[in-house]
């Protein structure tokens, strides 16, 4: 596999060695001289300096074979996106992964079609949310790719779906319960399942249904 | 007639006083307050601090209600994303980007952005400008001889 990563900071020049011990090809573009110079020690010829947004660096970096993967590793999130679209599209590079750093910037990213992403401050914050209990809808997974997310919810004795069994819940359109939590238990979620206070309940839904879900399980 | 200048430098700034002159109702965005200062005494339009990447800015910066919007940060990319959020999610009718790099420009005019390549412009005009001169005899002698 070939694999053009470009942005040599921490994430780059530990992607970029994880995948040559692997075996696979990798070229790594930076600008910056002095972290270039650094990077040559160790990687040779397999980096190259330049700024990763310049069609002719790209090129001079084999972006017109064109490689399997294109990572996009910048500190920056709009050259990252640039970099992902120019390969996509011009270059007919099959799969890129960008990385946000400003979690703000995702929905420019999804607006663009640039896909699946990769952010560090979102995966930390969705980590503290499943640790904080007070919270009461967790998101713990986005499938980009399906448009679809996996929360969890937590029954407590006041909210109007305790006591009911799934089959009886007036669900919105586009989710589903997937599994129930109970005293350390975990099973699949079907139409008898009775809710009670204390489940921890895992639903599958398309984002935008989470306002409808949360009046259906937990709102009085 | 409502315009949204994205960055406010050299170039965003006289464009802004340009349009404001024209009569168009304009609002100015920069990240530094400062850009302020180059709209002059007279500017009658709007001004918002913040970065352009930031929706929420090109909210209170009225993009909603915009009808052309002139992206002119100094960053080739950054204004190349901001075009595509004013088109793409805005629906701004008339979105014009300015792209120093001619390369990029010129691809991201094919995905149907209107990109405006300052660069491109000038090594045209300097081009043709030397080609324009008179060229002293002494210069254009060798290569006379040579053919």
């Amino acid at each position: 596999m070939y694999t053009l990563v470009a942005g040599g900071g921490k994430a780059g020049a530990n992607v970029t060695r994880s995948l040559m011990r692997m075996g696979h090809e990798v070229t790594l573009i930076e600008q910056r001289s002095d972290r270039f110079a650094q990077l040559e020690e160790e990687f040779e010829h397999q980096v190259q300096q330049g700024d990763a947004t310049e069609l002719y660096v790209l090129e001079r970096a084999g972006i017109g074979r064109p490689p399997d993967l294109v990572l996009a590793l910048t500190g920056d999130d709009e050259d990252n996106l640039i970099i992902c679209q120019i390969a996509k599209e011009r270059y007919g590079v099959p799969k890129t992964i960008a990385r946000v750093n400003d979690p703000r910037n995702q929905a420019h990213f999804d607006l663009l079609g640039i896909s699946p992403t990769v952010c560090a401050t979102s995966s930390i914050l969705a980590l503290v949310e499943h640790e904080v209990p007070e919270h009461e809808l967790i998101h713990l997974l986005e499938l980009r790719k399906e448009n679809l997310e996996i929360v969890e919810v937590l029954i407590d004795k006041d909210s109007p779906s305790a006591g009911k069994r799934v089959e009886r819940l007036p669900l919105p359109d586009g989710s589903r319960l997937i599994s129930v939590m109970r005293n350390g238990k975990a099973e699949i979620a079907v139409g008898a399942t009775e809710l009670q206070p204390g489940d921890q309940v895992l639903a599958i839904l398309e984002p935008g249904k989470e306002d409808e879900l949360r009046r259906v399980l937990l709102k009085k | 007639m409502k315009a949204l200048i994205i960055g406010c430098g050299r170039v965003g700034s006289s464009v802004a006083t340009q349009l404001d002159r024209d009569g168009w109702n304009v609002v100015a965005v920069d990240e530094k307050e400062e850009a302020l200062n180059r709209l002059g005494s007279h500017w009658g339009g709007g001004f918002v601090v913040g970065h352009g990447m930031d929706v929420d800015v090109l909210r209170e910066a009225g993009i909603e209600e915009a009808d052309a919007v002139v992206v002119a940060t100094n960053g080739d990319n950054t204004n190349l994303v901001i075009g595509q959020v004013a088109q793409k999610r805005f629906d701004v009718q008339c979105v014009v980007v300015r792209v120093l790099d001619p390369a990029r420009a010129d691809f991201y005019r094919e995905l149907g952005l209107r990109t405006i390549s300052p660069t491109k412009t000038a090594i045209e005009v300097l081009t043709e400008a030397v080609r324009a001169c008179e060229v002293p005899a002494a210069i254009r002698e060798p290569a006379e001889a040579r053919s």
